[in-house]
């Protein structure tokens, strides 16, 4: 009897996050005694992009590795596709679909490009680079046999993301994508981002200061402050002023 | 003529202890290389290093007894399951080792200094307890105790070129595993970045288990090339942590040939001064050079070209 009600409620469960590919509630993180971030709450649906806004400081970068895994949570809760992951070390949460591009891209430099793109196939047991990753970035299969370390930054970047994509994510977070990287690579990379989107039906979460490249490719914009999300807006109607003066410093 | 020796005599001295020298340069060589490996792979000194090498010694000296009693018959072979052996056990017990002590310690290098040292003494106590705390010796086959004549005043001992052969091997092998094989990748990753690595999915704790057991498992290997020239004892592993630090810090921690070419020019010189020196102060030169060297280029001998 007792079973048959638990198994209820974990249904009840189950259709209520149907709709929630991410969901963070009440998430607390801090370094040391300092709190960063003061219970974040968000949910990103399957196949959106999401974009969060922020200055320098406000707990971007924070929420981004806490959400990987590579700074503790304190409290709260973060779910991928209805699995519960706070407390997991980052492995698994790749194993469980999570996949990640870092501010600065850390690319693996003493190895190839290619090298660097296999260390994401660990995890899902593949040996080979799937093609489709060599398509979306001609410029990897290039340059496969040069070591990451003497990439350009933008080549690096294009390496970080194909090494998230190589892990087969249902959620790709991405922190600080266009940093250091020239506007017309930029543009491209919108596009490239909202290709993966489409064609692999991923979920995207960015953490940006760039306005229009947020615009430009994000379905949602979240403006994050003081470690607390203090504005939302759906880009049908975002307003671009208000934003602008959150990012102003 | 230098020193009352003829120049042909000179050359077979050369040739002589230069192969002299290539069984102390295997000792250095699998010493450093498993050092080095897990103090690339995470960050970890391991002062027992010198210990998991008098295990292998050890393990190489029971098979040698258990041969010998049980089946005679095979003695001629002992050697090579010794070797086996003397790579399982180390490398097991570094396993048991990572899992139970050093992982803990990861966040805190310079404990991890102590924590090891603590595990070099205790593991002497209890080689003094369970092997005992006089030097034992191993026996070789007959087959592999004498030497073949290159000429009238040239002779080389078997024994050196078996060990030598041994050494490349597994240096080869360690060469491929790490550049070659899936692990290894892994292991690389872990090398460079091991948030990053986490974060591309590599089970990060398993690969530094693996890593440290394979580090402590080479040393044991030395352990087995040791037993054929100097006598094991409880402390004889001290006497070449030190020497096997030298090696490590000579050819740039990051590189697998900086590590084969200094262990090879730091034992091929140290042997070739033993002859005309005394042994300590072919010691003295040698630190000395490598101290010169160091301060010149203090990256070591060889190093990765690469953006960072």
């Amino acid at each position: 009897m007792s079973r048959t009600i638990r198994a209820l409620s974990r249904c009840t469960l189950a259709t209520e996050k149907d709709n929630a590919m991410l969901e963070i509630s009440q998430l607390r993180v801090c370094y040391g005694e300092s709190e960063v971030l003061h219970g974040v709450d968000m949910t990103l649906r399957p196949g959106e992009i999401v974009a969060i806004m922020g200055r320098n400081g406000m707990g971007k970068t924070t929420l981004m590795k806490s959400l990987i895994g590579m700074v503790p949570v304190r409290s709260g809760h973060i779910a991928l596709d209805g699995q519960e992951i706070t407390n997991l070390p980052s492995y698994q949460r790749v194993a469980a679909g999570l996949a990640f591009v870092p501010q600065g891209r850390m690319v693996f430099s003493a190895m190839t490009v290619q090298e660097n793109i296999e260390t994401g196939l660990f995890v899902r047991g593949g040996k080979t680079v799937p093609e489709n990753l060599y398509t979306l970035f001609p410029v990897l299969k290039e340059m496969r046999t040069r070591r990451g370390g003497n990439l350009s930054g933008g080549q690096q970047q294009q390496l970080a993301i194909a090494r998230a994509l190589a892990t087969r994510p249902k959620v790709l977070l991405l922190d600080e994508p266009t940093e250091g990287i020239q506007p017309s690579i930029i543009l491209e990379l919108a596009r490239t981002l909202r290709r993966i989107r489409d064609e692999m039906g991923l979920t995207i979460l960015v953490a940006e200061q760039v306005l229009s490249f947020a615009l430009d490719i994000a379905d949602r914009v979240l403006v994050i402050e003081n470690g607390q999300i203090v504005h939302e807006d759906s880009r049908a109607n975002v307003d671009e002023d208000r934003i602008a003066r959150f990012l102003s410093v | 003529m230098l020193m009352g020796y003829s120049f042909s005599d000179l050359g077979s001295i050369l040739v002589m202890q230069g192969f002299a020298g290539l069984i102390m340069f295997s000792v250095y060589l699998l010493m450093a290389l498993g050092l080095a490996i897990i103090f690339g792979q995470m960050g970890v000194i391991n002062m027992a290093h010198g210990e998991f090498m008098i295990l292998g010694a050890y393990m190489t000296y029971e098979c040698s007894r258990l041969f010998s009693a049980y089946m005679p018959g095979l003695f001629s072979l002992y050697f090579f399951v010794a070797i086996i052996v003397s790579f399982i056990v180390p490398g097991l017990l570094g396993m048991a080792l990572e899992w139970s002590l050093i992982r803990f310690l990861y966040k805190r290098p310079l404990d991890t200094l102590l924590a090891t040292w603590g595990i070099s003494l205790m593991l002497q106590q209890a080689y003094r307890s369970i092997f005992g705390a006089r030097e034992v010796g191993v026996n070789l086959p007959e087959w592999m105790m004498g030497s073949t004549h290159l000429s009238d005043s040239i002779e080389i001992p078997i024994n050196g070129i078996i060990v030598m052969g041994m050494t490349l091997v597994i240096t080869a092998g360690v060469y491929l595993l790490l550049f070659r094989s899936g692990w290894g990748k892994q292991v690389r990753a872990v090398m460079q970045n091991r948030a990053m690595a986490g974060a591309v999915g590599i089970n990060t704790e398993r690969v530094d288990r693996m890593t440290f057991g394979l580090g402590c498992g080479i040393a044991g290997v030395a352990g087995a090339a040791f037993t054929m020239i100097g006598s094991t004892s409880p402390t004889a592993g001290q006497l070449y942590i030190v020497d096997t630090f030298l090696v490590v810090a000579f050819g740039g921690a990051q590189s697998l040939t900086g590590t084969i070419a200094s262990a090879f020019s730091i034992s091929q010189t140290r042997s070739i001064l033993e002859f005309f020196l005394s042994g300590s102060m072919a010691q003295v030169i040698v630190l000395l050079s490598v101290v010169i060297i160091l301060m010149l280029r203090p990256q070591g001998l060889f190093v990765l070209k690469v953006r960072r």
